[in-house]
Order: structure tokens, then sequence, then C-alpha cells
């Protein structure tokens, strides 16, 4: 191999460099969220706890087209709760901390669904109920 | 050589005379049974009514004569539909967002002659929303199917998730039932409906007939304003027997610029 002294230690630097957000945190990946459980104390979702984690994103896009495209507003009953389909009117219902919620693990995982901007929070939608 | 060219020549046009031919042809070998069908079907010229969709289609009534009376119920009805549906209130022409607005008897109704008009529809202003078309010109126009008409009901809906913010349906809506958001309209919603979410800037959006209320059960937000007047009537134009229906039995209705062929499902009762 020709100019084996250069090429060696170059490709050394660029792995060392290209790893560096993984070795300079110690191996680790950083304390793992906890999302919020519903502060009012509901224990069952819609679906299971490990469908949600993985599918939640199908699933709201699911209801938006059953709601919007398909006309198909049926009402989900969970616990004999009834929820209407939708971010606003169903989940926040008992995940009323979006901050806390929705954003502790979208943070982390660096994803910024733009669902927020045209759904309220319950936090932004309550900023303007009492003002008339 | 010259043989060859000869043949070729004699082809061409043969080929030519059958491509020229074939039509008439056809035509003439099928005119015969086209017009025995036709004949069979042919009514009285004029007579011919298209029956419109079938199943359940969504309309409204527009009783001018009540809100002449109560001018008042005209601001109560673009209030509650404001109100409803998280609309902005931007003092602009060119930003504001218009769901269902006032606008003067020429603006509304083109078509109509406004010369010598009665008082009393000179004075008044007209209720107008998005006319919920048979034929909406605004779903063809749209290249992400963004706007569409729902089966089920004949409502003429929107998904702003999927709207690009091109604003052909703007351009295609011959009755201006449509706006688009300029700026992120947040900031100009006095009141949330936390029911409701809002639009973001680069969205277009219109009136969907309140499809979130009926779902409920509730008749939309502007009718509801208007309860108990009977200014506005809102059903299905396809059953007898509703009330939107029976008054259009007895009443002389209007629809905005019906030459355009759209087929609103909006009457106006002057």
């Amino acid at each position: 191999m020709y100019n084996k002294g250069t090429i060696i230690p170059g490709l050394i630097i660029f792995v060392l460099f290209v790893t560096f957000p993984i070795w300079f945190n110690g191996l680790k990946a950083g304390t793992p969220p906890k999302p919020e459980l519903p502060p009012g104390g509901e224990k069952k979702c819609v679906e299971s706890v490990e469908y949600m984690r993985v599918n939640h994103m199908q699933l709201l896009n699911k209801w938006r087209d059953n709601v919007l495209r398909d006309d198909n507003r049926e009402i989900i009953t969970v616990d004999g709760k009834n929820y209407r389909k939708g971010l606003q009117m169903a989940c926040m219902q008992c995940h009323s901390n979006k901050e806390k919620f929705c954003d502790n693990c979208h943070t982390y995982a660096a994803v910024t669904p733009y669902c927020w901007d045209c759904h309220l929070s319950p936090k932004e939608a309550a900023s303007k109920e009492e003002t008339q | 050589m010259d043989n060859q060219r000869r043949k070729f020549l004699k082809l061409a046009g043969a080929a030519a005379l059958a491509g020229i031919g074939a039509p008439t042809l056809v035509r003439l070998s099928s005119s015969s049974a086209l017009a025995a069908e036709h004949g069979a079907s042919a009514e009285p010229h004029g007579k011919t009514i298209d029956p419109g969709p079938q199943g359940i289609r969504l309309g409204m009534i527009i009783d001018m004569r009540k809100f002449t009376e109560q001018p008042m119920l005209l601001d109560r009805a673009v209030t509650a539909c404001n109100e409803a549906h998280n609309i902005p209130l931007i003092d602009s022409a060119k930003s504001e967002i218009k769901w269902i607005w006032k606008t003067p008897f020429e603006n509304a109704f083109p078509e109509q002659s406004s010369y010598h008009m009665a008082k009393n529809v000179k004075d008044s202003e007209f209720l107008v929303l998005c006319n919920h078309c048979d034929e909406p010109p605004c779903v063809r126009a749209c290249p992400t199917q963004a706007t569409f008409k729902l089966k089920t009901n004949g409502i003429v809906a929107m998904d702003y998730h999927r709207c690009i913010g091109c604003r052909f349906c703007m351009a295609a809506c011959p009755y201006g039932a449509r706006s688009f958001n300029w700026e992120d309209p947040r900031p100009y919603i006095k009141k949330y409906n936390k029911d409701f979410a809002t639009r973001m800037r680069g969205v277009v959006e219109k009136c969907t007939f309140c499809a979130e209320r009926l779902a409920l059960g509730l008749e939309p937000a502007c009718v509801e304003a208007c309860q108990g007047t009977g200014a506005m009537v809102f059903g299905d134009l396809n059953d007898g027997q509703s009330e939107i229906r029976q008054l259009l039995d007895q009443e002389f209705a209007i629809q905005r610029n019906p030459s355009l062929g759209t087929k609103p499902s909006v009457f106006y009762i002057v």
C-alpha cells in the first residue's frame, strides 16, 4: 500500500471524529425520557401501551383519514369513558400536559411533528378561553 | 425500385382512405341503433330534469325575508361560526378569513339583474358561504385531493393536513368561498374553541357545513344561532319529509350563479 503512513492515521482520525457523539457521552444514550402518565389517573388507553408507543403516529393518521375523509367519526369507548377520534378530543383529554407527555420523547428523539402548528394543546387552548 | 415505390404509394393511399373513412362507417352502422335507443327514452324538449346525486345530500336554505326583519341575525350567525371554528379576525381584504360572511345582493347574485331592485333587497345584506356544490370546481382543481366531496352526505370537505397552499381551488371557486392563510392566524383569534384546531400559515380554508357538529347530532353553528326564527334551514335535500324539502316545495328559491353548472346546495328565498 502506498502512503500507508498518512492513510491509516487519517482513517483513524476520521472514525474517531464521526463517532465523537458516541464516545463523548460515555457510550450512553443519555437518560431515557419518562413521559408523564395521565394526571387524571386514567389507566387504559385506546390501545395497549406497547402498541401506542410504537404506532401512535399511524393511529393518528388513521383517525385523521377516518374523520376527515371517510366521515367515520364513531365514538371510542374505553373504560366507560367516551372519546371522539382526534388529538385534541381524545389524546389530550387524559394526557393533558403536552410538554411533559408529547414533547418529552419527541425532544429526546429529535423529531418535530407538526401537529401543533394547527392543533391546540390544552395549555394553548386555555390561554385564550377567558379573554373575550 | 420503381415498382416498390408504386406499391408503397398504393398501400399508403389505401390506409389513408381507410383511416378517414372508418369513423363515417362506424357512425353509419351504429346510428340506427342509437336512434332507436334515443327515441325510446326521448322526452319532450326542456322537460328533462337532472335528478342529481342520490343518497343523503345536505343543503341549506337562507330565508332572506327573515333576515330583513331581524338584521342582527346576520352577525349572530357569522359570529357563531367564527367562534366555533377558531377563525381569525384579520382586518385586511387580502388576508381576511371568511367561512360565512355578509355581502350585498349584486355581489351574491351577479347573474340577477339589480336594476330597480326591491328596496328590502337593495338595503339588506346577504349571507354567503360555501355552496357545497354537486359539481365542485374546487375539487377538480385541487392537485393533492386536499379538498374532496364526501360521498356519504355531499359535503365538500377539506383535509388541511394535505393542503399545499397552491390556491388553485380559490381560483376555481366562483363564489369566493375559500380563504388563504397568508400569515399565522393564531394571534388574530380572540377566543379558542378547544374542540377545534386552528389552521397554519399557508393553507386554504372554508366552510365545512360543521361536519364535526353534525357528528354530534347538532346543527351547523350558523343555523343554531338563528334557531327559532326559521331564517336558516338545514337538512337533507333528498329526503322528501325533511323541513328543507317542505320549504323548497312551497317557496321559490334561487341558487347563486346557477348557469355555471356547479349545482349549489345552498338556496336563497329572497
